[in-house]
């Protein structure tokens, strides 16, 4: 009998193997064929596995980057990117994260159904890796496994379902209509973006897309290209400030530091790369079940989804949101060197999609001027978030990477505190309250003509 | 015959496309079409016969040959005409 337990346990702590499960029981209900079927369970089962391998090319890279960061300048660096957390994170709590992720969906489901929010987030790599960020934290608060999960999923339910309802009022006023919302875990800057750009606006605001743009920056959209030219540009900078003393005899046994440091930069966007191929797997058959079970559950849901569909609303908001975005990163950055704390290094592929977004909607509400100002104090929360969500997350708090988008910043610290001030039942306090409050069948005044 | 969606990441828009040309392809009764999504780097011109990109970042997806751009994602009404459009081309309808 033991034995039958201890393998169902063995079965159980593969994330491959479960989230393959996951997959199966969706497919199976769904009643597809089955070819289908197999060929759902073997993608899920293979793309969990390529996320792992992901992780240890990104470890290659990014541990020299890290002590010669320190060697450098004294200091922890930290280069905030999504994939690389979640792919260093899955290795220990995989299949937490993928339990998390299947009940927090059916919560988003649940909240969607009974109250007023009726966002079903369809984002399904942003699911994940704030399932990730929430079992890290659920376990680091002193959660057992249990209700790790169950804390972790209602948790995950409710951001999926309130992320989107912050913008939502800045997306009817860019999208003119209120089907569709914005899925995308850094709605607290782009809301705040919103509002700045309300503030500074004035009464007739210049649109950005009456400028004329030189084209030409389409290839940072390219995430590979993005990534490891940034890369290559950070690890020089702080090869150089190390010395190529202390790189060839300590990190690339007697290989020219330049030389290790442009295949180390490499390694880091391979790294992504493979993680996102295989993060791909992973959700191309979990999200289309998602959506069809959520859209014969819930009449009227709105669909909350990535954040490129706000990209063509405003193209030119678009570039500048990402410069003034990134001018915030590295003003942070300086801010923090002075400071000596941890320096959060600015990552191009976060500044580009949530700076420009913040720029879309700084632009919606304020123009030239909404859009400069909104994205640039989103550059400067999405830096400064993560040296408060470090300590939080434990161990995962010195891995040289971390959580990169405002809301999980938010969330992370949110959770991470109430847990630092009085344990798991401050946590589990927390999300009562917040159900209860949004079960509240509150409505806005309606305006009578 | 082999539809790709692309988006920059490949993650979230390029797969929402790609469950909206499913969904058109099955209100036009057209079957034996295949439909993926992948990001910018990764697609090349053999992927597929038809490439369906976002306004945003046709620019960067010059080199796939035959490519649509949609004007506005989230557009369902635009995308069943170009799919329509497509579908006629090819003789799929």
């Amino acid at each position: 009998m033991t034995g039958v337990l201890t393998t169902l346990v063995d079965i159980l702590s593969q994330p491959a193997i479960l989230v393959a499960m996951i997959a199966l029981i969706g497919l199976i209900a769904q009643r597809k064929n089955l070819s289908d079927t197999m060929k759902g369970t073997t993608k899920t089962f293979v793309g969990f596995l390529v996320i792992a391998a992901g992780a240890g090319i990104l470890e290659i890279a990014l541990i020299p980057f890290g002590a010669m960061f320190e060697e450098a300048f004294n200091v922890a660096g930290v280069v905030p990117n999504n994939e690389a957390i979640v792919a260093l994170a899955l290795t220990e709590y995989g299949s937490s994260t993928a339990l998390i992720m299947f009940f927090g969906m059916i919560v988003n489901v649940f909240i969607a159904r009974f109250t007023r929010f009726k966002y079903i987030f369809l984002t399904g790599h942003h699911a994940l890796y704030m399932a990730c960020m929430l079992a890290v934290i659920m376990a680091v608060a002193g959660f057992t496994t249990i209700p790790q999960i169950a804390a972790g999923a209602v948790a995950l339910g409710i951001i999926m379902t309130l992320s989107p309802a912050i913008v939502q009022p800045f997306m009817r006023k860019l999208t003119g209509n209120d089907n569709v919302a914005l899925g995308h875990f850094s709605a607290v800057g782009y809301a705040l973006s919103g509002l700045v750009g309300k503030a500074v606006g004035g009464k007739e605001p210049t649109s950005t897309e009456k400028i004329n743009f030189p084209k030409g920056l389409g290839f940072l959209r390219d995430s590979t290209v993005s990534i490891a030219l940034t890369m290559v540009v950070m690890y020089f900078i702080v090869a150089i400030a190390a010395g190529p003393a202390f790189i060839e005899a300590n990190l690339s046994d007697g290989t020219n530091f330049l030389v290790f440091s442009l295949i180390q930069a490499g390694n880091f966007a391979a790294g992504v790369f493979v993680i996102l191929a295989g993060v791909r797997l992973v959700l191309a058959e979990i999200v289309p079940a998602f959506k069809g079970i959520s859209t014969k559950l819930v009449p009227n849901a709105k669909p909350a989804l990535d954040v490129p569909i706000v990209f063509t609303f405003a193209p030119n908001a678009v570039l500048i949101g990402f410069f003034s975005s990134f001018a915030g990163g590295l003003f942070s950055m300086i801010f923090m060197a002075l400071a000596g704390s941890t320096i959060i290094l600015p990552g191009v592929v976060p500044h580009f999609f949530t700076g420009a977004a913040a720029g879309v909607f700084g632009n919606a509400t304020g123009g030239v001027k909404g859009a400069v100002a909104g994205s640039f104090v989103n550059g400067i929360i999405i830096s400064f978030l993560p040296v408060f969500l470090l300590p939080v997350l434990g161990d995962l708090g010195f891995a040289n990477t971390t959580f990169s988008d405002a809301d999980f910043g938010v969330s992370g610290i949110f959770f991470g505190s109430l847990a630092n001030f009085a344990g798991p039942i401050a946590i589990v306090i927390s999300l009562i309250v917040i159900l209860v409050l949004m079960a509240i069948p509150f409505r806005k005044k309606e305006k009578t003509a | 015959m082999k539809i790709l969606a692309v988006c920059g990441s490949g993650l979230g828009t390029s797969f929402m496309v790609e469950m909206n040309i499913n969904q058109v392809l099955g209100e036009l009764g057209i079957t034996g079409v295949e439909v993926s999504h992948s990001d910018l780097s990764s697609a090349t011109a053999g992927d597929a016969d038809v490439f369906f990109l976002a306004k945003d970042i046709a620019e960067g997806g010059s080199h796939l040959g035959e490519v649509i751009v949609l004007d506005n994602i989230i557009d369902m009404d635009e995308l069943r005409e170009k799919v329509r459009q497509m579908a006629e081309e090819k003789n799929l309808i």
